[in-house]
């Protein structure tokens, strides 16, 4: 017997536009993105919440965008990494040279930028609880803290743009 | 193969959309965070064929304290019990369970009625005696946590895990939660050991032994006999352990009574003079 389609309409607001798309009810959030909308700034890694390459912001908070349904999605305000558009914390990563292949940093930036807008004052602990939610293969990390840190300075003393 | 998703309000419209699409075959499942059935159905190990999203019902999402307890809804994600903080016991299990992203989406019943066998935020209940209600068809049902629990929750086919109820007392009571993984502070878990101090006596629960979290009668009752050393407790301890332990790529089964060993001697450290 043949299936229906079970496709629906949705709207997403996406890095402050809505964008109307024909998708699956079953179609996570991260292949919404990536296949339909061309936004392929959120990686495919692991599929599975570990290694969170995929991470975007929903209302500001990072989520891993292979868990989350697209339909799920049609709530929130949704960033991607291509929403951000020179936030302090890019030019962090540049500057402390935080990364070597670039696979894992629109994740692990995606991640940061919503730590440093939760938690501007950020404990030792807190940065590392949030950001053992990505993986780095190339071992990145000390760049990337440091990257964090100088961003959580910036918030601090509020010269962020 | 592709879902259909519901989403529903109340209580008795996911309860009946279940009902439904359980008679149609549709191998429904009750839907919060989601990120188990995501996974699991990527790995071809579940197959619905209709999900019934139950994070936006209201009973689902309280937080609160109510006459002499704690009411907890089933779809609270794990951050929002971290940050709610009313029950620190509870954060403290939470805030191990996977990491910091995935916990904005996991839920607290679907840690509990998860298929991935740690479960870890059934200890705190298991050792408060907590009172859980579920909802199936138009019937509500309230149980004490240890006529509902073997080894998993036992639901009923279409039942739905909403609220579960944690008397103020526990609340406050002295506490020790250790979470040990293979390397470091991250990666899948090995054991976890939840343990809390009411009415002078110490009460345990385990994750990442066997297959399955537990709390043992017996294995409290060793550990709070008088008289005893504690490495007498300890080896009394680990000798009522009936069920088979883990051996694994995680973890041998002689690693992990090894690690278990450490972490009551630990709990006892912490708990025995409080």
């Amino acid at each position: 017997m043949k299936q229906k389609p079970n496709k629906i309409v949705l709207e997403l607001m996406i890095n402050g536009e809505k964008r109307e798309v024909v998708v699956t009810q079953d179609k996570t959030l991260l292949s919404t993105l990536r296949d339909e909308l061309y936004l392929t700034g959120a990686k495919p890694g692991c599929y599975n919440g570990d290694c969170g390459a995929c991470t975007v912001l929903m209302d500001n908070k990072p989520m891993k965008s292979c868990l989350m349904l697209s339909i799920e999605a049609a709530k929130f305000s949704i960033t991607t990494i291509e929403g951000l558009k020179d936030a302090p914390i890019q030019q962090a990563f540049i500057e402390e040279f935080a990364f070597q292949c670039g696979y894992c940093t629109p994740g692990f930036i995606m991640n940061c930028h919503g730590l440093c807008l939760a938690k501007p004052e950020a404990t030792e602990e807190e940065i590392q609880k949030w950001l053992s939610s990505n993986i780095c293969r190339c071992t990145s990390y000390e760049e990337i803290e440091k990257a964090v840190k100088k961003t959580l300075a910036l918030y601090q003393k509020g010269e962020q743009r | 193969m592709s879902f259909q998703y519901f989403y529903s309000q109340a209580i008795e419209e996911a309860t009946a959309r279940y009902a439904k699409e359980q008679q149609k075959q549709n191998r429904p499942f009750y839907y919060a965070g989601g990120t188990e059935i995501l996974t699991l159905r990527r790995l071809n190990i579940i197959y619905p064929k209709a999900v019934i999203d139950i994070k936006h019902i209201p009973a689902c999402n309280i937080y609160k304290l109510h006459e002499d307890y704690l009411v907890l809804g089933s779809a609270l994600s794990l951050t929002e019990i971290e940050e709610k903080n009313f029950f620190p016991l509870l954060s403290d299990v939470s805030t191990e369970i996977a990491d910091h992203t995935a916990r904005n989406k996991i839920t607290f019943g679907g840690n509990i009625c998860g298929q991935i066998f740690y479960r870890e935020a059934i200890l705190p209940l298991l050792l408060t005696d907590s009172l859980l209600v579920f909802a199936k068809d138009q019937h509500l049902r309230t149980e004490l946590i240890h006529d509902v629990f073997d080894e998993q929750l036992l639901l009923q086919e279409g039942e739905l895990f909403i609220q579960a109820f944690v008397e103020k007392k526990y609340l406050a009571a002295p506490y020790v939660t250790i979470k040990k993984r293979k390397q470091w502070t991250v990666g899948y878990p090995l054991l976890t050991i939840a343990a809390l101090k009411i009415d002078s006596r110490i009460r345990v629960a385990i994750s990442g032994l066997c297959a399955f979290p537990f709390r043992s009668t017996s294995l409290e009752e060793v550990l709070n006999q008088p008289n005893q050393t504690r490495e007498e407790k300890i080896a009394a301890a680990l000798k009522t352990i009936a069920f088979s332990i883990l051996d694994d790529v995680e973890g041998s089964s002689e690693y992990r009574l090894f690690v278990l060993q450490n972490l009551l001697d630990e709990v006892l450290e912490q708990l025995e003079e409080k």
